[in-house]
């Protein structure tokens, strides 16, 4: 990834060439931004004006949508579920697996290539197969329509991807500064808190960029162990709020807005990671 | 993602030192004791319902209360109807992979010859894989309407003859679900692809250029050859999402509808256990799930193993 550059002018393609390259890259541009740009137009017009056109940005913007959305739905409820939920759960499954994978990485001990390579190939276990059983366990103890139900869920979900990248980067650290701490004395623990921590700010971004993503994107789970209306998270709120509101359509657009900003803002500061995050798991 | 000359050389040094260091310093179950948290999330999240679901399926009440086991659950679902299409539904949405893989073959390729404005294209094809699926879902329902932008569209350009009720005809509603699902991951296989570009070294490819060689020829000969283990890798994280992560696609977009014509697997068990409240039907439809997966990644590897080394997963 890092050898990049001075492959363009090794190149050299044709005028002709790039003219045909910009035009099936701006078309395509313009299909993977129209979606958002309806989504962003349709938010701000009232009913009205949105069908009498769906393409122009609106004449009379109207904050109208927003209002009621916040008034009818319990959306700002939802979104306040949905980040204690992606906080909580992220920074959990971060520091545990931060401790996983320093054993995984450092230590010598019996099992434990079986234990990376058992961890690491769960990441391919639908969690549909999983969601039953868990559903029935979370009645059970009576933790349906509570945050932490999801929480504990979300947290064991995504420590595989999160050890798996951890212990990657662990291993590419220089092992000498870590080697002369203990020799001072420092104990393991206090070596992975004051050094390789501190060191490792890219692989615990990325983790953390990664999973607040598929945590605050997550459908499947939410929808089921948060039935009740206070406890939904925003996007399976968001679905709810789509049946409810259906021929309204500017509502539903504002809705959906309200849940994209905060990843799109996520995606402004952390875009780097994420990309990170995705391209890592192709291995080598 | 890790610099290849530091991984190379650090593992050998340490391997070999660090037995020693650590039966100084570390008492032989402190290892465990760092992997303890993470093994109890995972006991309690993966090996446990993995236990319970196949416990579930095989479950069956007994017609003197209480229950017994057998494969009542399974016989049940090899003879539902909605079944067989979810297995064919799940099986269709596959084609999407090759499109997926050869569309984002292209724009990487396009994307990697740097012309201006490459990383406002690049940002721009990536956007919508960072989109939640059911807003992504909930924005195409308007534009697939009657009256949605793409009817409009082709009305304006004088095709009205090809307008169409995209998702609410049992025919079209599978192909239409699947183009929303390429719009989204399409990104990701974009930029997947362009970072392994990146790293492609060039003289191979000047060369190929001197001896004349055109754009196709170049990239069929030169750069997809050197690209084979990350497009095998997409390819392999496509079909899994294709069996396991479309649920919220569908759920968003048609609730499996019209009738079946967009029940898939994921769907079938949702339904099962929570609208029908079966949960042993549902177990059994996930146990045969599970093993289709297994099957499948054992496969991979097996086929991974035998040209060259090296990890799979996502």
């Amino acid at each position: 990834m890092a050898a990049t550059r001075s492959t363009r002018k090794a190149k050299g393609a044709s005028r002709l060439g790039t003219i045909l390259s910009h035009a099936v890259l701006i078309a395509i541009s313009i299909v993977a931004l129209y979606p958002i740009y309806y989504m962003v137009i349709t938010a701000f017009k009232n009913r009205q004006e949105y069908l009498s056109s769906q393409f122009l940005p609106p004449l009379h913007p109207t904050l109208q949508n927003l209002r009621e959305a916040i008034a009818q739905g319990d959306l700002l409820h939802w979104m306040l579920n949905s980040v204690i939920v992606t906080a909580v759960s992220v920074l959990a499954a971060t520091a545990a697996a931060v401790l996983a994978a320093y054993a995984l990485a450092r230590m010598q001990f019996p099992g434990r290539d079986t234990i990376l390579s058992g961890i690491v190939s769960l990441m391919v276990v639908p969690p549909v197969v999983l969601v039953v059983p868990l559903f029935l366990l979370m009645v059970h103890v009576g933790l349906i329509n509570t945050l932490p139900s999801v929480i504990v869920v979300y947290v064991g979900l995504t420590i595989p991807l999160s050890v798996y990248l951890l212990t990657n980067f662990f291993q590419a650290l220089p092992y000498e500064i870590e080697e002369a701490a203990r020799i001072d004395g420092c104990s393991p623990l206090g070596v992975l808190w004051r050094i390789v921590l501190p060191l490792s700010a890219p692989a615990l971004l990325t983790s953390i960029v990664v999973n607040a993503f598929w945590v605050w994107n997550e459908l499947l789970i939410a929808l089921v162990f948060l039935q009740s209306n206070e406890s939904r998270t925003l996007v399976a709120g968001l679905t709810l709020f789509q049946g409810q509101f259906q021929v309204n359509e500017p509502l539903v657009m504002t809705g959906a807005l309200i849940a994209t900003i905060p990843m799109l803002l996520l995606y402004l500061f952390g875009a780097r990671f994420f990309i990170r995050g995705l391209v890592a798991g192709s291995g080598k | 993602m890790t610099p290849a000359s530091t991984s190379e050389k650090g593992p050998a040094v340490r391997r070999r030192e660090r037995p020693k260091r650590s039966r100084l310093r570390n008492a032989p179950w402190t290892p465990y004791l760092y992997l303890l948290p993470a093994a109890a999330f995972i006991a309690l999240v993966f090996i446990y319902p993995l236990i319970e679901v196949v416990r579930t399926s095989l479950q069956v009440p007994a017609a003197t209360g209480g229950t017994s086991f057998g494969f009542t659950n399974y016989e049940f679902m090899l003879t539902d109807p909605a079944f067989r299409q979810a297995v064919l539904h799940n099986l269709i949405l596959l084609l999407s992979v090759p499109i997926m893989t050869v569309l984002a073959l292209l724009f990487s390729l396009l994307l990697w010859e740097q012309m201006r404005g490459w990383k406002w294209y690049r940002a721009f094809i990536f956007t919508p894989y960072i989109l939640a699926i059911p807003v992504v879902g909930l924005t195409f329902i308007y534009l697939y309407s009657a009256d949605g932008i793409v009817n409009t569209a082709l009305e304006a350009l004088g095709l009205g003859f090809l307008t169409r009720d995209w998702l609410g005809d049992p025919r079209l509603v599978l192909p239409s679900i699947m183009s929303v699902i390429i719009y989204r991951e399409l990104g990701f296989g974009t930029i997947l692809f362009l970072a392994r570009m990146m790293s492609i070294p060039t003289e191979l490819l000047d060369a190929a250029k001197t001896e004349g060689a055109n754009w196709f020829q170049v990239h069929r000969y030169v750069t997809i050859p050197q690209m084979r283990s990350v497009i095998e890798f997409f390819v392999v994280v496509e079909v899994i999402t294709m069996f396991s992560w479309v649920f919220a696609y569908v759920y968003t977009m048609t609730k499996g509808g019209p009738g079946f014509s967009s029940m898939i697997l994921e769907f079938y068990i949702w339904q099962n256990a929570f609208e029908f409240q079966s949960p042993g039907i549902a177990s059994a439809v996930a146990v045969v799930l599970m093993v289709a997966i297994s099957g499948l990644i054992f496969l991979q590897v097996r086929v991974r193993r035998d040209e060259s080394g090296g990890d799979a997963e996502h």
